[in-house]
This record gives structure tokens, C-alpha cells and sequence, in this order.
């Protein structure tokens, strides 16, 4: 690639470094979740008769994964540089 | 493979939307977090304004006390003339507060405790709800949850109580098994402790407050991106591209549907996750 594509694909790029941040602070909370779920499901076909009490620990294990990717969410926000 | 037409299609609405976002002249306007702070109302100027928001707070506050003082009020009437069969009113009221009485209530903190903590994780729980439905009442369209002032007020509630509750249970041995946790080798507590520390005291409030806000802000950023488009493309277009319109609408109605749910399933989780705080603050061994 020579200079002059270079530069117009670096011209092309805009937007907010904070967006790939989220995506990033996505991946662990998706894939944690993912697995929180997929377990519960085996378990729940294993024994049927716990069902409730494995939803319960469910939603709270997906409460606690899924914090990592608001704080994510959030961060953006809390550190971002006030418009002069 | 979309065939070469179609293909062409889509570019062109694409090219449209960003071209209409990026020039900011009419047509479509993409939502941003200015969304969260509309103009004051009243008292402008004062620490003591008044925006929209706030006053569907308000309304939803006067909404939750009309109905428990009418629940309260019917179920004394009831009693006192022996009818034992509660009107569908009546019903929806005693199956909602039986919900958090006995599968979030009783199931994690035991008969005792929990009719103790009861009011509290009630209020809590029918609170959540409220605001957190307003987000897709049609007119309102925002929740009452989505700015951090209430969200925050909540946690700090469930906060001090289970601080409360472990103190008057344990005493100070309450902050010493909390921070220094039975069985880890002493000098791992050098690692431990400060863990423990930024996870118990810290970390729980902040994202008790921030997983309830930061749901209710993404909702309705989706909702209002689907909506927003949809007027863009049916009204602004007179081309093929207007039926993109009938597409976001189509995205627009399921993620309502899914915000009921999120509401629901949000305010069960709070309530859940202060339950559970209390159930640990509680527990004899740490």
C-alpha cells in the first residue's frame, strides 16, 4: 500500500475511540454469559426438579458477568474530555 | 449472495442515512446522550429543576401510592366483611406482592428474616418496575431509571442495609470476616483483603446503580435508533428505499417487547441481587 491510499484510508476513519472500547469490554461479559446459560441448561435437563433454584443462581450469575460490560459502557462517559 | 439490485438499494439508504446524519440538516437525527438531559421545566436556574424526568418521576410516585393505599384500603374492607374472593384488582395486586414476599423474600433469607426486610425489598422492587416501565409508555418514552440520580439513591438504600444488617448481627466482627475471609493463609491477606475490600464496599453499590441505568440508557437509545429511522425512511423518501421504513419499524416494535421484559427483569434482579447482599451480611460464616 502506498503512501496516498495510506492516507486516505486514515482520512476515511472517524468516530469515537470509546466505541471499540465497548466492544472490547463486550467480548469477556458475552462469552461469560454464554457459558453461565449453557450451564444452567445442562444442568436443568440433568435435574428438571431444580429448574427454579437454578434460574435463580442463573440470573445472578448473569447479573454479576454482565456488570464488567456496563462498567464498559459507562467508562466512556465518566472519563471523557469536557468540550472546551 | 443478495442479488446486484437489491444490493444497490441498500447502499443507496445507507448512503442516505449517513448522508442525512452527517450534514445535520433535518431528516435523520441520531440519538445521543443529550437525550438524557432535556431543558428544565420549572425552576430553571435553581439546584431545583424540574425537567421531564423528574416530573414522570413524580407521576409514577403518585401512581404506586394511589394503588397500595387503594390495595391496602380494599383488603382491610374485604377482611373486615369476611368476603374471602379478591376482585381481578385486587388479584394482580396480592400476586405482584406475592412475588417478592415468597420466591425473592422468603426463598433467600428464611420465614424471619425475610418478613423483616420485606417492606424494604418491596419498595424497592415495585419502585424499579414503575420507572423502569415508563420507558415504553407511549408519550412518556423514557425511564425513570435512566438518569443516575435514582438508580444511585436506590443502592445506597441497599447499601446501608446490608451494612446494617450485618453490623447488627455480627457487630464489628461483621467488617473483619468481610475483609479478612476465614481459612486463606495469612500472608495471602496482603492480596485478599483489598480484593475484598473494592468488591464488598465498593464495586456492589456501583454497579447495583450502573447495571440499572445503563440497561434503561441502551433500551432506549435501540428504540429510539429504530423509530427514529422509521420516520426517516417513510416520510423523508418517496423512492423504493421508504420500505426500509416497514423493516426498522418491524426492530422498533420486537425491542418494545423486549424492554417489557428487560423492566421486569431488571427490577427482579435488583431486588435479587440486595437480597442476596443482606442474606450474605447475614450468613454466620464468611
Amino acid at each position: 500500500m502506498d503512501i496516498t491510499t495510506t492516507a486516505a484510508a486514515v482520512n476515511a476513519v472517524y468516530g469515537n475511540l470509546g466505541v471499540i472500547g465497548y466492544g472490547l469490554a463486550a467480548i469477556g461479559p458475552g462469552v461469560g454469559v454464554g457459558l453461565v446459560v449453557s450451564k444452567t441448561i445442562e444442568s436443568i435437563a440433568r435435574q428438571p426438579e431444580l429448574a427454579a433454584r437454578l434460574q435463580v443462581t442463573m440470573w445472578l450469575g448473569i447479573a454479576f458477568t454482565e456488570a464488567l460490560a456496563l462498567i464498559g459502557l459507562a467508562t466512556p462517559f465518566i472519563f471523557a474530555v469536557p468540550a472546551a | 449472495m443478495p442479488r446486484p439490485q437489491e444490493h444497490k438499494l441498500f447502499t443507496q439508504a445507507l448512503n442516505l442515512l449517513t448522508e442525512a446524519t452527517t450534514e445535520g440538516g433535518g431528516g435523520f437525527e441520531a440519538p445521543s446522550i443529550n437525550e438524557f438531559f432535556p431543558a428544565p421545566i420549572f425552576f430553571e436556574g435553581t439546584p431545583f429543576e424540574i425537567n421531564r424526568i423528574m416530573l414522570i418521576r413524580f407521576l409514577i410516585t403518585a401512581v404506586i401510592i394511589i394503588f397500595f393505599t387503594l390495595w391496602a384500603s380494599r383488603a382491610q374492607k374485604a377482611t373486615k366483611a369476611g368476603q374471602l374472593v379478591p376482585s381481578k384488582f385486587q388479584m394482580i395486586g396480592e400476586i405482584a406482592l406475592n412475588f417478592v414476599r415468597k420466591s425473592i423474600a422468603h426463598e433467600q433469607l428464611g420465614e424471619k428474616d425475610g418478613e423483616r426486610f420485606l417492606p424494604l425489598l418491596t419498595t424497592i422492587f415495585f419502585v424499579v418496575v414503575g420507572m423502569n416501565f415508563t420507558g415504553i409508555i407511549p408519550l412518556l418514552n423514557i425511564a425513570g431509571t435512566s438518569v443516575i440520580g435514582l438508580p444511585l439513591v436506590l443502592a445506597l438504600v441497599a447499601y446501608f442495609t446490608f451494612i446494617y444488617a450485618g453490623v447488627k448481627k455480627h457487630g464489628g466482627h461483621f467488617f473483619t470476616s468481610a475483609l479478612f475471609p476465614a481459612g486463606v493463609p495469612k500472608a495471602f491477606y496482603i492480596l485478599v483483603t483489598p480484593i475484598e475490600f473494592l468488591s464488598t464496599f465498593i464495586l456492589r453499590p456501583v454497579t447495583l446503580a450502573l447495571r440499572l441505568m445503563m440497561n434503561m440508557i441502551a433500551g432506549h437509545l435501540l428504540l429510539v435508533l429504530c423509530f427514529s429511522a422509521t420516520s426517516f425512511f417513510l416520510f423523508e423518501n418517496q423512492s423504493l428505499v421508504a420500505l426500509f421504513g416497514a423493516g426498522t419499524f418491524a426492530f422498533g416494535f420486537v425491542f418494545t417487547l423486549f424492554e417489557i421484559l428487560v423492566a421486569f427483569l431488571q427490577a427482579y434482579v435488583f431486588t435479587l441481587l440486595t437480597t442476596v447482599y443482606i442474606q450474605l451480611a447475614l450468613a454466620d460464616e464468611h
